[in-house]
């Protein structure tokens, strides 16, 4: 895994993504100080966050004095130019904003809603967290998670496939397998 | 008294040729069929929302789609996204193949209840939307029906059983559940599986499989 090398600056960016769904607790927990000079401290220049329909705005902060330059916003046709472009993602856990970073190689916090009635979403973030694909976290446990991040340790994630199904409905049917 | 006595002979004798019909299709449901002819067979896809219908997509891609014509695409009333990507799916399919004519249909449901309903207009949402179901099966007809939930798919496997049951179509069913569920069935995945109606049950995690020992394991789609 590791960075991308996006060759020209030192800019390097932590993109939060909540997808279409409101979670407000997730927005918060990286809006605080102390997850800010963490992510500063390792080396983070940018924090970009996608706030999808949630209404807590989070602080902007051009970032002149050193610290992470904060930017936000609700929406965007291209979440995934903003996933290429960053050297950290940290998302809600809903399987096709897991899978678009996974594919794309890039360290992974997924962050579980605890909010949501039927939490079945921790499940696939806590397996695949077992098999080090990414971090799991919850919002509050969110700066522990960052403070112990290890890009390094994290393992790439072979996309699977779906021909297994595919001979198992062609065979049932009584079609040849392609 | 008598005549009470015949009617009520006529309806036990009615509602008993029923069950043993529904034991029977039961009975059959998961054995292979013998598809000699292997003529194209017309089937129905079922879309969920977001990362449902990447996966579903995901298979499509891999699956032979000239056995599988013509294709009906269902999803929610209230869900853009899912058809587009059909769309998209399908052109992709002409380019590729330069098939021409339309081998593909697309079609939005009403669904029962959307999050947040009450439930006293949850009634009349729900047969509307059973209604609506009852009218796409009847006029789709599909031998084959693919779905990998959320709800949106029981009412139209609840129904394609039914055709079974009453002889007007004979359907095999395929469910396969969501790579988000690593340790317990989601609740359309359940209602299919306890009931014996998905023919083939698939499943993309092992804990799972060792739970509901008559799914199929098959590894991540994703």
């Amino acid at each position: 895994m590791g960075d991308t090398l996006d060759g020209l600056s030192s800019k390097r960016t932590v993109f939060v993504t909540v997808g279409t769904t409101c979670f407000d607790a997730l927005v918060k927990a990286v809006d605080t100080l102390e997850v800010k000079r963490e992510l500063s401290r390792r080396g983070y220049t940018h924090l970009l966050i996608q706030m999808g329909r949630g209404t807590y705005v989070p602080t902007t902060s051009p970032g002149e004095d050193g610290s992470v330059a904060v930017e936000y916003f609700h929406f965007s046709s291209s979440i995934a130019d903003h996933l290429r472009a960053a050297s950290l993602v940290i998302s809600h856990a809903g399987s096709g904003s897991i899978f678009e970073t996974l594919r794309l190689a890039k360290p992974l916090i997924v962050v579980v809603n605890e909010d949501l009635m039927d939490n079945h979403q921790s499940e696939l973030a806590e397996e695949l967290a077992e098999r080090k694909h990414l971090y799991c976290a919850r919002p509050q446990t969110l700066p522990q998670i960052i403070a112990g991040l290890d890009v390094e340790s994290l393992l790439p994630y072979h996309p699977g496939d779906a021909t297994p199904v595919a001979k198992l409905i062609n065979h049932f049917l009584g079609f040849p397998d392609a | 008294m008598e005549q009470i006595n015949q009617s009520c002979f006529y309806l036990m004798s009615f509602l008993a040729i029923i069950a043993i019909r529904a034991l029977y299709v039961l009975y059959l449901t998961g054995k292979p069929r013998r598809n000699k002819s292997q003529q194209p067979l017309s089937t129905l896809i079922v879309l969920g929302s977001g990362g449902h219908t990447a996966e579903m997509m995901n298979l499509l891609s891999v699956l032979q789609t000239d056995s599988f014509t013509p294709r009906f695409y269902i999803a929610a009333a209230t869900d853009n996204m899912s058809l587009q990507k059909a769309r998209v799916f399908e052109d992709s399919l002409v380019d590729k193949k330069g098939v021409k004519g339309v081998s593909a249909q697309f079609t939005q449901i009403y669904r029962s209840r959307e999050v947040g309903q009450s439930y006293v207009t949850s009634v009349w949402t729900t047969l509307l939307a059973t209604a609506h179901a009852l009218w796409l099966m009847i006029r789709i007809r599909p031998q084959v029906v693919i779905c990998n939930g959320p709800g949106t798919c029981i009412p139209l496997c609840m129904i394609a059983f039914l055709l079974k049951i009453m002889g007007i179509r004979w359907s095999s069913i395929f469910y396969v559940e969501s790579i988000a569920r690593v340790r317990r069935l989601s609740l359309s995945g359940l209602l299919l599986y306890k009931l014996h109606m998905a023919d083939q049950f698939f499943v993309q995690w092992p804990q799972l499989q060792r739970k509901y020992t008559r799914a199929h394991y098959v590894g991540c789609l994703m």
